[in-house]
Formats: structure tokens, sequence, C-alpha cells
């Protein structure tokens, strides 16, 4: 901990520091009175303040009813009235609260379900002393997480200069608690060195904001109406309206959301429809498995539809948006779609700025909405142009991107005029966490994860999770789309594939975007067809990028678009930039992957970088990704794309390979 | 008189019917919980008790509810790992298996054979307690 100056400003509250971690505050929930009388008398030998609970459900109403009268909670998993990761779920929403879990259950899988779900430690029963001693550490670090999430939001800046100092008593634990913990703070370590003081102690007199049901759906319908990459703290607070709201409270529900969508959309592919509250079941798991498997289906069959693609694109997108969360899984996806592009730096580049920046761009929107869906998301979202991208951009940031990307409405307009592609309108929802459920195609998966189509979405009919882009001929690359921000990261990409498939409906051929890339050359082919639509695709892709993060969101309607003033083009174009985002779906199986990482990455950059990681059968210009590509850019890129023809457009567009220019016009 | 004891806590020990968390329940006891120890293995035995008796219950449906008997032995294994009741535990784990497998015979030879261990080790700290 960097205690430059003198806690000086920190002192006030302090004053509990002084004995922390002494005088915990920790809620203990077990339905087993045995261990629940062990855990008391152990705690309190280490100076905590107990308060214990039978009942799940009891345990809520206590933390509901006392805001800010806990600092963490330990909780059993099996317990009979509520499912422990439930109630974690809940805890983590409503109140922000470190949450332990603990179990006789020791199996890989319920540990695995822990983190997922966000708790912040597991332990295994029998439960031991030294195990109970330093559970403060996690008080501190959350409290340092979301101070430098805080700074992070204000670009970065060190707000308070006073909170750098953590009381130099807090030094001493909190160094430790630091330097574990800096997921959060690594990533914004260079931004924020100075910083990480800030959090200062656990006792840090932080009123708890306790997000009950209505504030929670003020707060859903200010990032709606911004635009999950333009939900940024600051603006959701101004919406929210809220008195006694601070942008560190919004800032850190904001993260999650995120989360939870991102759940979701892991969901969606197993199928959408989660509500927000729902505890999701390992979605990251099963996306990245998902994805893991689609690609993997999908290069086999050598058929992937682009919606798969798109899915896997999507997914690799938004995984790679979430950065903090889903960093993990976007690993994954990364070695799944190593297929050519081992370079995901979507997840890496990207997560890091998901937080605040667009990355999240697709992860809100629904991978996988048909393009009706995407209409629908498309309002919700921020258009991207049409394509909204809008998958999540959580952090707001995103939202510079997709809106780039996508010309805004003027797009959708167009779009949804040439055809009735589907497209996936996926902006709409995007900013929705429900919003992404409904689209099929586009299921983005609340958080970036959009559901990259998982083949459930697709209406269209892709045979194959792929995203079948070319399906949705129609889709109307509002901006929406192309739910190209693969939900949940991997299959995002199929997801995405619907979207355009939507899109592509007019596209021709489905261009089921064999993994094998083949489906992308054929894309390609399309692509000279509608080309007009690669520009758009190509848009898509940059805007898809942002959501990359594991949605590909890059609704290939999306990337027809770019930019294309003619609608009728756009029809074709469309499907185009569907098959492009098909494409790259395809090719991005392994390019998506890259795509994604590559938006992701190029989000932060907020250019349309498209990396054409290599796709060079991708031709389609990522589109899939770029939500956060600004249209600009994207256009640009696919034009440059165009000239350069299937070159993957490795750094115009963070599209990996996806250029627009590929695709024969 | 305490020397007695401690040879007694110590043959539970050798014996194998108690493990290292019971000792750690002992560190937690203090001058303000002299009989912390003897407190939760009274709460453990009355709470198991119950556990125990749905256990047998289940066991005399027919056919078997194996998930149940499983999520109610999860709970048996959860408490008796707190006091350290090592050879209950052991046993639950090898009813477990049995669930797992949806060996029914096996299943109850297992309970049975979980229910003297229960009595016999509440016994012993009875005697203990005393």
């Amino acid at each position: 901990m960097s205690l430059t100056t003198p806690s000086a400003s920190w002192k006030s509250g302090d004053a509990v520091s002084d004995q922390f971690p002494a005088g915990l505050r920790v809620l203990v929930v077990d339905d087993d009175p045995t261990c629940l009388r062990i855990l008391e008398k152990m705690l309190g030998n280490c100076h905590y303040e107990v308060t214990k609970c039978s009942r799940a459900e009891a345990a809520l109403d206590l933390l509901r009813d006392n805001k800010d009268g806990f600092d963490i909670v330990i909780s059993d998993v099996h317990m009979p009235d509520m499912d422990g990761f439930k109630l974690l779920e809940h805890i983590g929403l409503e109140m922000d609260l470190p949450v332990i879990m603990m179990s006789a259950d020791d199996s890989k899988n319920v540990v695995m379900k822990g983190v997922t779900h966000g708790a912040c430690d597991y332990l295994i029963k029998p439960v031991r002393m030294e195990a109970l001693k330093n559970i403060w550490q996690h008080v501190v670090r959350k409290k340092k997480y979301e101070w430098k999430d805080k700074d992070l939001e204000q670009s970065g800046s060190v707000e308070d200069g006073e909170r750098q100092q953590k009381p130099s008593d807090d030094a001493d634990y909190s160094s430790s608690a630091n330097e574990g913990n800096w997921r959060s703070s690594k990533k914004r370590k260079d931004e924020e060195d100075e910083t990480e003081e800030r959090d200062d102690s656990s006792t840090l007199k932080k009123p708890r904001v306790v997000w009950s049901v209505e504030l929670h759906q003020q707060f859903v319908t200010a990032v709606n109406q911004l635009g999950i990459d333009k939900a940024v703290p600051k603006k959701i607070l101004e919406l929210m309206n809220v008195p006694g709201l601070t942008r560190e409270n919004v800032a850190s529900h904001l993260q999650k959301y995120r989360l939870y969508l991102r759940r979701l959309s892991g969901q969606h592919q197993n199928g959408l429809g989660n509500s927000f509250m729902s505890p999701q079941d390992p979605a990251f798991g099963s996306m990245s498995s998902l994805s893991g498997l689609d690609l993997q289906a999908l290069a086999s069959s050598g058929q992937i539809p682009p919606q798969s693609l798109a899915t896997i694109q999507a997914a690799a997108l938004s995984r790679a948006t979430n950065k903090s969360s889903i960093s993990v899984p976007l690993v994954d996806q990364r070695n799944l779609f190593s297929f050519d592009n081992p370079n995901i730096r979507f997840l890496d580049g990207q997560q890091q700025h998901n937080n605040g920046k667009q990355v999240n761009l697709l992860h809100g929107i629904p991978t996988n909405m048909d393009s009706k869906q995407l209409a629908a998301l498309h309002q919700s979202a921020q258009p991207f142009g049409n394509m909204h991208i809008n998958v999540h951009s959580q952090s707001g940031q995103s939202n510079s991107l997709l809106t780039q990307l996508v010309q805004p409405q003027s797009r959708t307009q167009m779009l949804n005029e040439v055809g009735s592609n589907q497209v996936l309108n996926l902006p709409a929802s995007v900013g929705q966490p429900g919003l992404s459920q409904p689209i099929p195609g586009a299921v983005f998966g609340r958080y970036g994860i959009d559901n990259v189509r998982a083949p459930t979405y697709n209406s269209l009919s892709q045979p194959s999770s792929v995203v079948d882009f070319s399906r949705s001929q129609g889709m109307e690359l509002p901006g929406n789309t192309i739910p190209l921000a693969s939900n949940s990261g991997i299959t995002t990409f199929t997801s995405k594939g619907m979207l355009q498939e939507d899109l592509n409906s007019e596209m021709k051929g489905s261009r089921s975007f064999l993994p094998s890339f083949d489906a992308f050359n054929e894309l390609n082919q399309n692509r000279t067809e509608d080309w007009s639509l690669q520009n758009v695709g190509s848009t898509f892709e940059t805007a898809q990028h942002s959501n990359v993060q594991g949605r590909l969101d890059v609704a290939p309607s999306v990337l027809v678009q770019p930019g294309f003033p003619s609608d009728q083009r756009n029809g074709h174009i469309r499907t185009t930039s569907v098959n492009k985002a098909a494409f790259s779906a395809a090719s991005g199986l392994g390019n998506i992957t890259n795509l994604g990482q590559q938006l992701t990455s190029s989000q932060a950059d907020n250019s349309l970088r498209i990396k054409s990681e290599r796709l060079p059968e991708m031709g389609f210009q990522n589109s899939i990704f770029p939500d956060q590509f600004g249209q600009e850019d994207l256009m640009s890129a696919l034009l440059k794309q165009q000239q350069e023809g299937i070159v993957p457009v490795e750094n115009d567009f963070a599209f990996d390979e996806y250029h627009l220019d590929n695709l024969p016009v | 008189m305490q020397r007695q004891l401690a040879n007694m806590k110590q043959s539970l020990f050798d014996q194998g019917y108690l493990d290292e968390q019971f000792v750690q329940l002992e560190e937690l006891q203090d001058d303000a919980n002299p009989n912390f120890v003897e407190e939760v293995v009274t709460l453990y035995y009355r709470d198991s008790a119950r556990l125990v008796q749905n256990i047998d219950q289940a066991l005399e449906k027919s056919p078997l509810d194996f998930s149940k008997l499983d999520s109610y032995m999860h709970q048996l294994k959860g408490s008796c790992s707190s006091i350290g009741a090592k050879k209950v535990k052991s046993e639950c784990t090898q009813f477990r298996e049995y669930c797992r497998v949806g060996n029914g015979d096996g299943c109850k030879r297992s309970f049975q054979q979980l229910k003297k261990e229960y009595a016999t080790l509440r016994k012993k700290l009875e005697v203990y307690f005393q």
C-alpha cells in the first residue's frame, strides 16, 4: 500500500481502523445449529461482532433492514429454505457485501459455482479458526476495489487525494489484502497506483447502499437509457437522480450488474430469459464450455453456421469485455478459439477496460437476437447506428464505440427497412439485462456475454449455433443486432451469427460460418454482393469489438450497415456484413475469439481496430465485434479492408480479420 | 480426576472416535464459556437425532429416494465433522457412497453401523463430560 501521504484525511472514521479487524461485523448463515454455534464462538474469539442466522430469508431481511450493519457475510451452501448461491447473489446485488461460502462439500464444481456467483472465498467444513481469522481481508479488498473502481470511472484520475492514504494503521493489514487483491486494481494499476491506499480500511465509513428493487429498477432503466456502452456511473447517477447515491455506489453496482448479465448471457445459451436475479448457474462455466464446444463442434462440422460463430465471437467478445469476472472465462475461450488467432487480446486488454470501457458493449446485447428482437433491443440499446451493439457497455465507455460504429439510428432504420432482417437489434436490449434474453440470436446475456447465438437463438434456424448471419439478411443492421457480442463469450459468436442471420436473410446463402473459415470464404463471396454491407459489417465489428468481449455482438447486420447510406444496399450489405459477421463468426471461431479479443482490446482503443487477426478467410471484417468501433472507424477500416481484400485488417479495426473488405463486394 | 479425564480423552483420540476438530473446540473453550465443548456436543446430538430419525424413515420407504438420503447424510456429515466425530463421519461417507451407486442394502447396513458408532460416541462423551 502506498501510504504516501499520511492518512490524514482518512483518519476520520478510522477510529475503527485502529482496532481493525476487531469489530468486524459478521453475519453467519447456516441451518446447522452445531456449526452455527461453533462459528459464532470462533468469530467471537477473533474479536468480530457476530450475528447468527439459521435461515437465509431471515438473513436477507436482516441485511436489508440494517443497510450498513454488516461488513461481511458467511453462508452455508446447502440450506433448506434457499440455496446458498442464490443468497449470495442477492447479497451481492443488493448490498454489495463480500460473501464467503462454506460447505462440507469440496467438490470442484461446487467451489466453481461459488466463484462464478461472486463469492469472495469458499471454506470447507469443518471450518478452522485460522480460516476465519483472515476474513477481514475480503472486506478490505472489496473496499479498495470499490474505491479504485471509482477512480477508474473517473477516467482513472484519483479523485480523492485523501483516499489515497490509507490510515497507516491499516497499512499493516491492508497491505496484504491489497496485494492479494488487486485483481481489479491490477488492471488499473498503472492508473491508480496512488489510489491503492484509497480504500483505507474496510472500516471506512462507506454507507452501504441497499439496492432495493425500485432502486435497482431505476438503475437498470438508466443503464438502458444510456445504453450499455454508454452507461458510465456518472451518467447513470445523474439519470437516476437519487439523493444520497454516490457514484461509487453506482459503479460497484454496475460491476455486479455486468457480472450478472454476463452470467445471464451464459444462461442464454442455455435458455435465455434469465431474469436479472435468477441465479445463473455457472454461466460462465457453461459458457465457456459451450463456447468451447460450440467452436469445436462448429469447427469440426465445418458448417458452423454463422450464428455459432457469431456466438462464439460474441462469447469471446463478451468475455473479453468482462474483464474481471470474465477474464477467466475468456481465457478459456481463448483457448477455444485459438484457432488462428492466438491472441485473444480482447480478453486481456479489453478486460481491463471493460470496466469502464466499452468493452462490454456487446455484453448487453443479446447476441442472439433475432432481428426482431434486436430491434427491440435496439431501442434500449443505443443505436449503434443500428447496431446497437450495445452489448451492455456497462462500462459505459464502450458506448462510444458502439455508437460510433453504428451510425446512429439512421442505420438502423435503413437496416430495418431493408430487410426485415431480423437484424439483431440488439441494442435495444442491450441495456437491459433482461432484454438479452429474448433475442434469440443475440442473446447477449446481459452482460456482454450475449448469447452467442447458441443455436437456440437463432430464430433463423440456424443449424448450428453458429451465427447465421447469412440468414438474417434482412437484418437491418440497425445497430443492434449483431449480437455478435457473443454473450458469453464463446457462444456469443453464435449469437451474433444469429443476428446476422436475420440480417442476412437476404444475404446470400446462409453463410453459415463454417468454422473452418470456409464459411467465411463464402461470406466473403457474398460480400461482394452486398459489399455495401460490408462496411456495415465492419462497423459492426468495431462495434462489436467493444463488446467483443465476449460477445461478438457484432451482428452481421450491423456490419452491413456501417455507413451505408443506401438502405437498400444495406439490405444487401447486410447480408454481407452478416456474412461477415457470420463469417467472422465462422472463421472466428478462432477468429472470433480474436476478434472478440481484439474487439475488446480495441474497444479500449475505441478505434475500430479490427484486428484482423487473421482470418484470412474471414474477409469478413469482424463485423462481429464491433460495437465499439465507432462507425467512422469501422467504415474506414472497412474501406481499407476492401481495398486490401480479404486481408485481415488487423489493426484497422480491432476486428480480427474481419475486414469487411474481404467480403467481396 | 484430571488425569483420568485426560486419559479418557486420549483414548478417544487413539481409538479414532475423535479427531482434530474436537481439539479446535476445546481451544475455543475459555473462562467466559467454560462448558463450550459440552454445549456444542449437546447441540450436535440434539440436532442430529432429528436427522438420524429422518434417515431411518427414509430407509423404510420403497423405493429408496437416494438423492434425499444423500442430502440428509450430507447434513449429518457436516455436523459430525464440526465436532470431530471421526468414526461417525467415515460411516457417513460410506453411506453416501452406497447412495451414489444406488445400493439400498449397502445403505441400510452402513446406516446400522453408523448408528452404532453414533451411540457409542455419545456414551463415551457423556462420561467424559461428567
